[in-house]
């Protein structure tokens, strides 16, 4: 075994520090001779599928649906340059939020990646695109996904204004998220009073009072109110389209 | 000096056939191209750019790995064995002595790399393949080098394959850390931005690229410009001059 104990430099040959001189030299003239890396932004590829997805799925899905849901969201951010969202291919990211969720079917990550942020670009077309992704998979689990498809409700009344896209994602939760809450499931009927639909709307919230669903005491006091409202409302106005 | 260089780079040749490496070479890289099928058997598209890729990158790794073990194994039970003594103690400089080891190693370096390229020969050009293994070698130069110097330095096993393996990673991520460095997304980091851009650009200096060497992307593309060669001999070169020269230093204020 070598020793710890070093000998005085005078034992090292000039020949030597002058290589080293000159070699660290000649390393310092090249690092700074040699071009600057340019950031280059590479496309997102499609995410794993067939034969491979299946083998994923087989070995241990859940994590692998982390790590596909964290690849994809950190892939806008790549060494030296930052993609801005509505730059990225939607099919491929649809595409790899589908594989997410299909690894980890449970999982909010996907959706909440669709709604928040996805679907947040000063773009119309996408965040069409992005809504009705999540409209598409609220489908297969109401009690869970109700609350993506209530920020989506939102997103399609205030941004896309687009009452009835707003609508129908909202009407979807009332018909299907027995369990989410009242707010998130009355939705429709306020929508359908701002579209001037008052007929229709008081149709339902008389429906929904007669129901016994709403037991709380204030909600229905307020929800009275509101039913006077479009009474009031639809009085006043011309008669509403059935 | 000419002789004995050669000489103990001859010995060093023999004890890697001798200690079995090319078997277990052979069988590492057999078990990669084992997988790399499995890989083509499952892909749904593109089999042969997925399976060729995926070896090119494996091999590279493994070989880098293996080679790094290989080197520091190797100079330690010559350290516990006192041949080092018993070689020092004839009229052999130490300059010869670490010359002689390093040009073995770096003949081992070029034999695994052209085992590694073996099975990528009917799946990409030849030109392609053969750029390829040189690039590799000139990568597992660096690789040697940088072994001699750890190993040299700390004497034992662990420490010397972790900072060749830091050394490493390192080296591959440079050019990607120097892109994160200069790009907005970071942030001001509460005013350490210029001492991380300095930090991380002094290091790009004395650390080479090697995301630059034996890029996989060659082999998926199966084309690649001869040219690209030229700086990495360059740049091999000064890095292992570099190396060898720190290796020296160290080596000859070490007592025996």
């Amino acid at each position: 075994m070598i020793h710890s104990v070093q000998r005085p430099w005078r034992f090292v040959p000039g020949s030597v520090i002058a290589l080293l001189v000159i070699a660290l030299a000649l390393q310092l003239g090249l690092a700074v001779n040699a071009p600057r890396p340019l950031a280059r932004a590479s496309d997102l590829d499609p995410p794993p599928s067939g034969p491979v997805l299946r083998m994923i799925e087989a070995f241990d899905p859940l994590p692998a649906a982390h790590l596909v849901t964290l690849y994809l969201q950190a892939f806008d951010n790549q060494p030296g340059i930052s993609i801005p969202f509505r730059e990225l291919n939607y099919d491929r990211v649809r595409a790899w939020l589908l594989t997410a969720l299909k690894l980890d079917p449970a999982g909010q990550y996907p959706l909440l990646m669709a709604s928040q942020l996805y679907a947040q670009v000063p773009d119309p077309a996408r965040q069409r695109f992005m809504l009705e992704f999540v409209f598409d998979q609220f489908g297969a689990d109401p009690e869970r996904r109700w609350r993506w498809m209530a920020h989506a409700a939102i997103m399609a009344k205030h941004r896309l204004r687009d009452l009835p896209m707003a609508f129908r994602f909202a009407r979807a939760i009332a018909q299907k998220s027995t369990h989410a809450p009242a707010w998130a499931r009355q939705m429709h009927i306020f929508l359908l009073e701002d579209q001037g639909e008052f007929e229709a709307a008081r149709i339902l919230l008389g429906g929904l009072l007669a129901s016994g669903t709403v037991t709380d005491r204030h909600e229905r006091v307020l929800l009275l109110e509101r039913l006077e409202r479009l009474k009031n409302a639809e009085n006043s106005s011309e008669p509403t389209k059935r | 000096m000419r002789r004995q260089v050669f000489t103990i780079a001859r010995f060093t040749l023999l004890e890697a056939v001798r200690t079995r490496l090319p078997l277990l070479a052979v069988t590492v890289f057999g078990l990669l191209w084992a997988c790399s099928f499995f890989i083509h058997q499952i892909a749904i598209t593109e089999s042969t750019r997925l399976q060729s890729s995926f070896f090119a990158s494996g091999a590279r790794l493994a070989a880098v790995f293996m080679l790094a073990l290989y080197i520091t194994s190797s100079v330690v039970r010559e350290f516990n064995e006192k041949g080092l003594e018993l070689l020092l103690a004839l009229d052999l400089p130490r300059s010869s002595y670490l010359l002689g080891k390093l040009a073995g190693f770096i003949v081992v370096a070029a034999a695994l790399a052209l085992v590694a390229v073996l099975p990528l020969v009917p799946a990409v050009p030849l030109d392609v393949a053969a750029i390829w293994a040189i690039s590799l070698t000139l990568e597992l130069a660096v690789i040697c080098a940088a072994s001699l110097f750890c190993i040299v330095t700390f004497s034992h096993i662990l420490p010397a394959v972790l900072l060749v393996a830091s050394f490493y990673l390192l080296a591959r991520t440079v050019t990607a850390m120097r892109l994160m460095a200069e790009s907005s997304v970071l942030g001001e980091l509460s005013g350490a931005r210029p001492a991380l851009n300095f930090g991380v650009e002094a290091l790009s200096y004395v650390i080479p690229a090697l995301d630059q060497f034996s890029a996989t992307q060659w082999i998926a593309a199966r084309a690649v410009a001869p040219e690209v060669l030229a700086p990495l001999v360059l740049q091999s070169a000064i890095y292992v001059a570099l190396l060898l020269a720190a290796t020296l230093v160290d080596f000859y204020r070490r007592e025996l």
